[in-house]
């Protein structure tokens, strides 16, 4: 999968979840969840789609390098490589 | 044969609209089916049908919006004979009133955009009377609707068509959720004599627990802390049945089970607070796997009709992004509404040292009509103390 896959990926994913918040309004440097309005929740909902999608068991430990939507692309494409 | 009457989703629920038809006239039903969808103002709720049998025919067609108590579908049960049809006709549905915006199939009485009618020479007010009916399109109506227009601004001398309404509202009326939201909480307000408690909760135990549960889980099965929540809140309910049921009718009846209401915040607005139902039964991940379930259809608008019927005490909470605390209002007929406020890093004294540990405030509003005090304060600390010991969830 391609880096832009990627970002196509975890774009569409939030926009299933944070539909109201267009991806071109949002900070890619700031945290991931203030930036989409997203809860707990909500997050685990991203990851589960994430971690299926991929085949990558994105574990909670792991939840640091996922903090903003740069982090989680980078996270991504290092693990998928 | 049996009617199916539009069921009472919440005692501030006076109508609703039949959007889907999900079973076809003649095909078998379950109790536990769901058969139709219905648009309220808390969003479209799935009904479920209560007995086995046959649909024998919709009474209402889709659109429709109709009072809480009309019979909406015959269903043959299955120890009914094969009768041909009722001696007496069913009850006509009766609309509560013109079609709604949300109506997507009303058919049309006027053309949408009817061509201009002949001219008419003006008539004096003393003419009017006995044919000053307005007469709008639907299209039209439906607008003026959405948007909160008066139509009795436009006169009735020509037929009103879509193109007469302005396009944007000159004030935003109040959505519908804001209205439920509004008569629920301000028929709490008036009606129920809420007392408050508060303490503060350790929550460091809770959030070990489940880093250690989910450590080698893949993500779809996963606990969430609001799981414990939900559990803690529900051990406690039933050990102290006083919060755990609904006061009408000037008594208050306790719940045989604890259906617990979720506070969700919905995206672009407003709340919901649909049950999860017998929350102290199952195992944690059984639990979750309903919470998830209950979580992702009510952010998607849909839900069934007993879940926002029965819930029998709430929790709310604010999650990880939140602030220290939060006081509910107990969402009426339930008595009890619990909060729990966002955990964050504070110093406590254990075993005489300070330590950094995740604290939040956990409060309890409770309804004076139905308990006292010294009794909150008891089930309070009791949550308190199930999730301090996660391993008892």
């Amino acid at each position: 999968m391609t880096n832009l896959d990627i970002r196509a990926l975890i774009t569409t994913q939030l926009g299933r979840i944070a539909p109201d918040i267009p991806i071109e309004s949002i900070d890619p440097k700031a945290d991931l969840r203030d930036e989409f309005d997203i809860d707990s929740m909500d997050f685990l909902t991203l990851i589960t789609a994430l971690g299926k999608e991929l085949s990558l068991p994105m574990p909670e430990a792991d939840y640091d390098q996922m903090r903003s939507f740069d982090d989680l692309l980078t996270y991504l494409q290092t693990n998928t490589n | 044969m049996s009617q199916f009457l539009m069921p009472s989703l919440g005692a501030d629920m006076a109508d609703g609209i039949l959007v889907e038809q999900l079973i076809a006239r003649g095909d078998p039903v379950h109790r536990g089916d769901i058969i139709a969808a219905v648009e309220t103002q808390k969003g479209a709720i799935e009904i479920e049908v209560f007995e086995d049998g046959f649909l024998d025919d919709w009474l209402v067609p889709l659109g429709t919006k109709v009072a809480v108590g009309t019979p909406i579908a015959n269903i043959r049960t299955s120890d009914t004979p094969d009768i041909p049809k009722p001696v007496d006709p069913p009850p006509p549905p009766r609309p509560s009133e013109a079609p709604q915006p949300t109506d997507p199939v009303a058919p049309p009485d006027l053309p949408e955009d009817p061509m201009p009618p002949p001219y008419q020479p003006p008539v004096q007010p003393e003419e009017l009377a006995g044919q000053d009916r307005q007469r709008v399109s639907p299209a039209a109506r439906r607008r003026a609707a959405q948007i909160g227009f008066d139509l009795s601004a436009l006169g009735t001398d020509r037929i009103i068509a879509l193109g007469d309404l302005p396009d944007t509202p000159a004030v935003e009326p109040m959505s519908a959720m804001r209205q439920a939201i509004s008569a629920a909480m301000s028929r709490s307000k008036r009606e129920i004599p809420h007392y408050y408690l508060s303490d503060s909760i350790d929550l460091t135990a809770a959030e070990d627990f489940i880093t250690r549960h989910n450590a080698n889980l893949p993500p779809d099965a996963r606990l969430a802390i609001g799981a414990l929540y939900v559990r803690a809140v529900a051990l406690a309910a039933q050990a102290f049945p006083e919060f755990n049921g609904h006061f009408e009718n000037e008594r208050f009846a306790p719940a045989p089970a604890v259906h617990l209401g979720m506070a969700i915040n919905l995206r672009g607005g407003g709340l919901a607070a649909p049950a999860l139902h017998d929350a102290s039964e199952g195992d944690l991940d059984a639990l979750m796997a309903r919470l998830r379930d209950l979580v992702a259809r009510v952010k998607k608008g849909r839900f069934r009709a007993r879940e926002l019927a029965d819930p029998t005490i709430t929790l709310t909470s604010l999650g990880d992004r939140g602030v220290r605390g939060i006081t509910g209002v107990i969402f009426p007929p339930q008595v009890a509404i619990v909060g729990i406020g966002t955990p964050s890093v504070q110093a406590a004294v254990i075993d005489d040292q300070i330590k950094p540990r995740r604290i939040a405030d956990i409060t309890l509003a409770a309804d004076h009509r139905v308990s006292d005090g010294h009794r909150g304060a008891r089930f309070l600390r009791a949550i308190i103390d199930h999730l301090q010991h996660p391993e008892t969830l």
